[in-house]
């Protein structure tokens, strides 16, 4: 088995999967002041993601090692190039941490409010990002033996503000479910028509995003190469239709469902259209950081095939175990009821 | 100022703001871990009130080590990109390991824990704090395998044009990693206890809850003198292995400017970097330093002079950050052993100049931790992979200062905004008392 495809797929899979399970935090703190009308409003949404967006965030930290010990050479560069909007996003993330764990620890309005809008701004930027991010990836960055030649400014190309109002709108439609599916009452029932009304823009966007691809990008070559492959795209469409299906039937549960495979079909889409690059250079192909001209030696790549096939169906294992624990929906009188709760 | 120096002072930073946190959270773990086990055990309320107390507060300090991480390792690629390329190979493999088998463990029991009173029966509420702290100390010994490998590079060859893997196992029992991750759990321990007995302390001088801060204290005060006394044994054994490993800064600990055998150390001391020498030395106890060293009486110690100059950290800071780690370190033991006969003799109250004395020492263990940092850290340099690599070779070719001069200043702001917000917080609650203490919330009830 050719390990560097192996990394290739667990890359996917682990970014996959951290826009999945932080999606509907993001969304959810996006959606936070509109969503959340008054402070209980708000308590019952943090304490819905409170159990388990710190484990969601650790995705990212291991999607990030893994890129390190795999494809090192894709690290540094991606890291270094992307210095700017990688820094707001670290910043962006610390806020929205310290945010959940300190909005309830202190009475005042002035207090409150400050977090409540520092987890809206803290949410909304990482998205926003992450989508400038992967659409420039996508597409391509200007990279040549010079090295890089891109700017934040730069990042900011139509294309690039297309994927990134994509992932805003993904997660958006995420979070707004995720209420729906957690709270009760008028909390919840606000959160199904906001998932409702944001579903047409999304849908309008993600269109265009798939149209605007087949310009901007060179994703579909592999597409066009081995057509098989298309089924994933398919999927990807027919899961977002399937949201709107499944809200119709007021099965908040089967729409959420839907839209991690939508998310997670859009992310795959992306990344298979990528193969065999992690990010391509729009300059000259030649320079393009691959799977092969930037990865770790095959004694790395074996020992950490190893770590990751042990570990992370126990990683999984325990997280299924947790979302088991704290399934079932929060509201006022759980709170009430609850002294420990946030 | 140019990109090296600052991305150097970024890192110092960032990685000393995310060092307030780690070691409370180290040692808070595994005593709160110890109390709610009480509770579980003997059935005892106050355990149980113990645990949220202190389980607050270690709340309260988790979230800022955990969010302040991620910064670190982000780090790696954005200003020390030219490092990553070069050692990612075998660096990253510990990085990934850590998030993989120890982050997500300690990331999603926290959240059992915090959230789970009512979800979970009390042994399995005892456990996820448990797992939390293993997974806690297990995060610690990847992250000091990969700092240690860059202190003592083994199990690698160049190849390619880089530093390739090709022993696993070498990495993994890398003894320079393994002491250091001994040294520092056990001073993440110290820290954890000297904060416990200092806010116990706070609450004795006020004579509110007496019986629960009195055994609080007395559980700090147990953890710190087995804690302290570890911190010495290992950091003794660390030492050797650094005078092996890294002579020139074990040169540079201790200001030996000419190699000898049978080496003094001398209680007194100044370096005198311009002329390769010391400006005071006084007191020489003989052989002392060869015997810390090598433990042996007649064992020859290497000098500064005997590296060429560009080859030595800086002098100073490494020498007076190791006096005053150790200074502070043996005042630990011997203030975990008052605390414990005064505890045991039930004499606390009757000498409150020693409460105060203990509330004025919850800073110490911390700088403590600091400096032990910069011995470690400023006494690799030149090398930011010792003997391998020089740190200034280090550094990411693409980034231009303006763009470093930001994120100093956005994360200076930024740190120093959260830190205050969150000892304020500590602070509040710490003062609070137990009755009010509730896990997520201000302390009402109901609220």
């Amino acid at each position: 088995m050719d390990l560097h495809i192996v990394w290739f797929v667990l890359w996917g899979v682990l970014w996959g999967v951290y826009f999945m399970l932080d999606g509907f935090v993001l969304g959810g703190g996006m959606l936070h002041r509109v969503l959340g009308r008054d402070d209980t409003d708000r308590r019952v949404l943090i304490n819905s993601y409170g159990p388990v967006w710190d484990g969601n965030e650790v995705w990212l930290v291991t999607a990030g090692g893994a890129t390190f010990a795999a494809f090192p050479t894709t690290y540094a560069l991606m890291f270094s190039y992307l210095y700017t909007p990688l820094l707001l996003l670290l910043f962006a993330l610390i806020v929205r941490g310290v945010s959940f764990e300190f909005r309830g620890k202190e009475d005042g309005a002035l207090w409150k409010g400050c977090w409540d809008w520092a987890i809206v701004v803290s949410s909304f930027i990482p998205a926003l990002l992450f989508g400038v991010a992967f659409g420039n990836i996508f597409a391509g960055l200007p990279m040549d033996e010079a090295g890089y030649h891109g700017s934040l400014i730069y990042l900011l190309n139509p294309y690039g503000v297309v994927s990134g109002l994509l992932f805003v709108l993904l997660f958006l439609e995420h979070g707004a479910l995720y209420a729906a599916l957690k709270s009760t009452g008028a909390l919840s029932r606000r959160a199904e028509e906001t998932a409702k009304a944001l579903w047409i823009p999304l849908l309008v966007v993600a269109v265009g995003f798939l149209g605007y691809s087949n310009f901007a990008t060179r994703l579909y070559d592999n597409y066009l190469a081995a057509p098989v492959f298309a089924v994933v795209p398919l999927l990807a469409v027919a899961a977002l239709l399937a949201v709107r299906l499944f809200l119709a039937k007021g099965n908040t549960l089967a729409a959420f469902a839907a839209s991690c495979a939508t998310i997670l079909g859009v992310v795959f889409t992306g990344v298979i259209g990528l193969f065999p690059n992690l990010i391509p250079s729009n300059l000259d192909a030649l320079y393009s950081l691959t799977i092969y001209n930037s990865s770790s030696s095959d004694y790395t790549l074996r020992i950490m095939t190893v770590v990751a096939f042990v570990f992370v169906p126990i990683v999984i294992a325990y997280k299924v175990w947790v979302y088991r624990l704290f399934r079932g929906r929060v509201s006022a009188e759980t709170l009430a009821g609850d002294h420990e709760a946030y | 100022m140019d990109v090296l120096t600052l991305s150097r002072l970024q890192f110092a930073v960032t990685s000393m703001f995310h060092f307030i946190f780690v070691p409370l959270t180290l040692g808070l773990s595994v005593l709160v871990a110890a109390m709610e086990t009480r509770y579980v055990v003997t059935g005892n309320e106050m355990y149980k009130r113990m645990t949220k107390f202190w389980g607050k507060l270690f709340l309260i300090n988790f979230a800022l080590g955990v969010v302040t991480g991620i910064t670190l390792e982000f780090q790696f690629g954005m200003n020390w990109a030219e490092y990553s390329r070069y050692v990612g190979d075998i660096f990253g493999a510990p990085l990934a390991i850590e998030a993989t088998v120890a982050f997500f463990l300690e990331s999603v029991f926290i959240g059992v824990w915090a959230f789970g009173w009512n979800k979970v029966g009390k042994k399995m509420h005892a456990a996820s704090i448990w797992i939390v702290a293993l997974a806690t100390n297990l995060s610690g010994l990847w992250i000091l395998l990969a700092n240690g490998w860059m202190q003592h590079p083994v199990g690698y060859v160049l190849r390619n044009g880089r530093a390739e893997m090709v022993d696993f196992m070498a990495l993994i029992t890398n003894p320079f990693g393994l002491l250091k991750f001994g040294h520092q759990i056990v001073s993440g321990y110290t820290v954890g206890a000297f904060f416990v007995m200092g806010v116990s302390a706070w609450h004795l001088l006020r004579g509110r809850n007496r019986d629960f801060f009195k055994a609080s204290f007395g559980m700090g005060a147990v953890f710190a003198l087995a804690s302290t006394l570890m911190v010495a044994v290992i950091g003794d054994f660390h030492a050797v292995d650094v005078a092996k490993t890294q002579p020139a800064k074990f040169a540079a600990m201790e200001s030996i400017w000419d190699s000898c055998r049978n080496a003094p150390m001398h209680l007194i001391a100044f370096p005198d970097e311009k002329n390769q020498c010391n400006l005071v030395s006084a007191f020489p106890v003989p052989g002392m330093l060869s015997l810390l060293a090598y433990h042996d009486l007649n064992a020859e110690v290497r000098g500064l002079n005997s590296f060429p100059k560009a080859d030595r950290p800086p002098v100073l800071p490494v020498f007076l950050s190791f006096r005053a780690m150790v200074g502070l370190g043996t005042l630990f033991i011997v203030l975990a052993a008052v605390s414990i006969f005064f505890h045991r003799r039930n004499l606390l109250e009757k000498y409150p100049w020693f409460l105060r004395a203990m509330v004025l020492c919850i800073p110490l263990p911390y700088i403590a931790n600091q400096l032990g940092w910069v011995v470690s850290e400023v006494g690799r340099q030149p090398w930011i992979v010792y003997g391998l690599m020089r740190t200034s070779d280090a550094v990411s070719k693409s980034i231009d200062l303006s763009q470093v001069i930001g994120s100093l200043l956005g994360f200076t702001l930024l740190y120093g905004l959260l830190g205050f917000v969150d000892i304020y917080l500590l602070a509040k609650f710490a003062r609070k008392g137990p009755e009010e203490t509730s896990i997520g919330a201000t302390g009402a009830f109901g609220k």
